[in-house]
């Protein structure tokens, strides 16, 4: 069945699906989200399609982030609708969760899993309970089916060896790959990454790009907002620009990213090519450092609070 | 030749020096701190001996009672009523924290009326007032009730700041992983908050130490009504009062002791 949206959906994402072409995992219609007075995000529409890896980039305050936040409904909406493998919800534009609306958003939040600019984990638990806390009592696991997951995903993030640590004797890539992990182990349809290495130290965000990178060729579908051009490059399979609550471009990141066609795209391009550190294939490796994180730190919570 | 290299080895830098010096005046400060503490100590105590004419019998026979029995009724209480006290905080600090009007009301309620109200009245209300609407309660449990009831009421604003202390972004972490509001609050933000508010609950239960000789008035037999009833009966209220005030001061420097000793220890294990 391929409806209107399917196929605009396909032509959003450049033709360069990944080889099979499976379901939308992620489907965005019409969301706005005012904080007050402030229009922060301005009509989005957006599919991201199992398998993809979409990377949304876009100057500090152009609601990349306030996008991710919607779709698990961190923020709720103003207005429009997220539907996330095959679970639609719909704004409640008044605000007032109800019980049935807070169901649905439990479900969603279940099926999209978030990684945050500064990683959250909890303190008060070791890596592995990090792990198996919201698979045992949320997804009523058995302690060894969780830990058994928990295991494997650690592993697949390179610390097993550190299970039994509490987060605050980890270094801030080690804590970001916990996290990741910790989604992980939810087994979610989707993982959202919100500026996942903003708050690292530039040694430490190699680490944590390598193993996104991994779960992006892996076929893991995943939506990040992310500063980092040449790992969009690497691992994007579209990538996204926004300004001012709007997707201005989208694409192939080849396309987007050397020769974006809309003139606000090739503006805020060529900031990054002052800085220095513009995507280019002959310049630096991938895992460099992006750009300064000062210029956007803090970004998540410029708006709303 | 070697002999130099020794000697210079042994000749202290300036930085050892200074350090060593600083050493050597913390001591003496503690030392001064000590001897002003003893002297005054003493000599208060030695003054009050002759003055009051202190009488020996006294202290040899009441004294261990007033101390043994007395404390002993004494953390009894402190201690029912810190984790009873503990168990309304958190409560409170739920229903303050609550969006739910009718929750919030009760709560904020039970905290405006207990803090803007006397702890003796309350005291009174409970021995005295109650059995006239046919709740008789005997005096150790309603000593407790009363204790428990005035520093929940305190202690809930302490667990309510704890509540909100702990960052924002542990919420939405969980909440992001599909966690329900009850679990978010019982797995996740207390913990964290109890470790946060954890010195806090120390003080109280020093404060509590000493609040609780009210209950005396409704016949506790804690330690200052020992020390009342028999330094009165044997006609030496100020010696028993004395005595029981320099208790009191000792029970609260013990704990402060031990409490300084577990906040420590929980900085130490920092998580």
């Amino acid at each position: 069945m391929t409806t209107d949206a399917d196929v605009q959906a396909y032509a959003y994402a450049g033709g360069r699906l990944p080889g099979h072409v499976g379901d939308v995992i992620v489907r965005v219609r019409e969301i706005e989200k005012y904080f007050g007075e402030l229009h922060v995000l301005r009509g989005i529409d957006m599919d991201v399609w199992q398998r993809e890896a979409v990377m949304v980039i876009g100057r500090s305050g152009s609601g990349k982030t306030t996008l991710l936040r919607c779709i698990n409904f961190l923020e709720e909406p103003t207005l429009g609708t997220v539907e996330v493998d095959g679970l639609r919800v719909e704004a409640d534009p008044l605000g007032r969760r109800g019980r049935r609306h807070r169901e649905e958003i439990r479900q969603i939040r279940l099926r999209a899993g978030m990684l945050f600019q500064d990683f959250n984990l909890f303190p008060h638990m070791t890596v592995l309970q990090n792990c198996i806390e919201a698979p045992t009592r949320v997804q009523g696991l058995r302690r060894d089916e969780a830990v058994g997951i928990a295991e494997k995903v650690l592993d697949k993030v390179g610390l097993m060896d550190k299970r039994d640590e509490y987060p605050s004797r980890l270094s801030g890539g080690q804590k970001q790959r916990v996290a990741i992990a910790r989604a992980l182990s939810m087994e979610p349809k989707v993982l959202m990454f919100d500026e996942p290495t903003s708050a690292l130290d530039p040694e430490l965000i190699g680490e944590v790009l390598r193993v996104m990178e991994d779960l992006a060729h892996e076929g893991t579908t995943m939506i990040v907002v992310t500063h980092e051009m040449h790992f969009a490059r690497e691992a994007a399979d579209r990538v996204v620009f926004m300004e001012e609550g709007r997707i201005v471009e989208q694409g192939p990141p080849e396309q987007v990213l050397d020769e974006p066609r809309d003139p606000r795209t090739q503006q805020f391009l060529r900031r990054f090519l002052e800085i220095g550190t513009v995507p280019g294939h002959e310049e630096e490796p991938i895992h460099r450092h992006g750009e300064p994180r000062h210029k956007h730190a803090g970004e998540a919570h410029s708006h709303g609070g | 030749m070697s002999g130099e290299t020794v000697a210079q080895a042994d000749q202290p830098t300036v930085v050892e020096r200074l350090a060593r010096a600083k050493v050597r005046a913390r001591r003496l400060f503690r030392f001064k701190f000590f001897v002003v503490w003893v002297v005054l100590v003493a000599g208060f105590g030695v003054a009050f001996w002759f003055a009051g004419r202190v009488d020996p019998e006294f202290l040899r026979v009441s004294g261990p009672i007033i101390i043994l029995r007395g404390v002993q009724i004494t953390i009894l209480l402190c201690l029912s009523s810190i984790v009873l006290a503990t168990i309304l905080a958190v409560l409170g600090a739920l229903g303050r924290l609550s969006t739910n009007a009718y929750i919030n009301g009760v709560a904020s309620l039970y905290v405006s009326v207990v803090r803007g109200t006397p702890l003796l009245v309350q005291i009174l209300f409970i021995y005295f007032g109650l059995p006239q609407l046919g709740i008789v309660l005997p005096a150790i449990p309603a000593g407790i009730i009363a204790l428990s009831f005035n520093y929940g009421a305190y202690m809930t604003e302490i667990f309510r700041a704890g509540i909100q202390a702990v960052p924002p972004g542990q919420r939405e972490a969980a909440a992001a992983l599909g966690m329900p509001e009850h679990l978010i609050m019982r797995r996740i933000v207390l913990p964290q908050a109890i470790r946060i508010v954890v010195p806090a609950i120390g003080n109280e239960f020093i404060a509590m130490l000493k609040d609780s000789a009210l209950v005396s008035v409704i016949a506790v037999q804690e330690l200052l009504w020992w020390a009342q009833r028999l330094g009165r009966s044997a006609l030496q209220p100020m010696t028993g009062l004395l005595l029981a005030a320099v208790v009191y001061w000792i029970l609260t420097m013990a704990f402060s002791l031990l409490q300084e000793r577990l906040e420590r220890r929980l900085a130490r294990s920092d998580r």
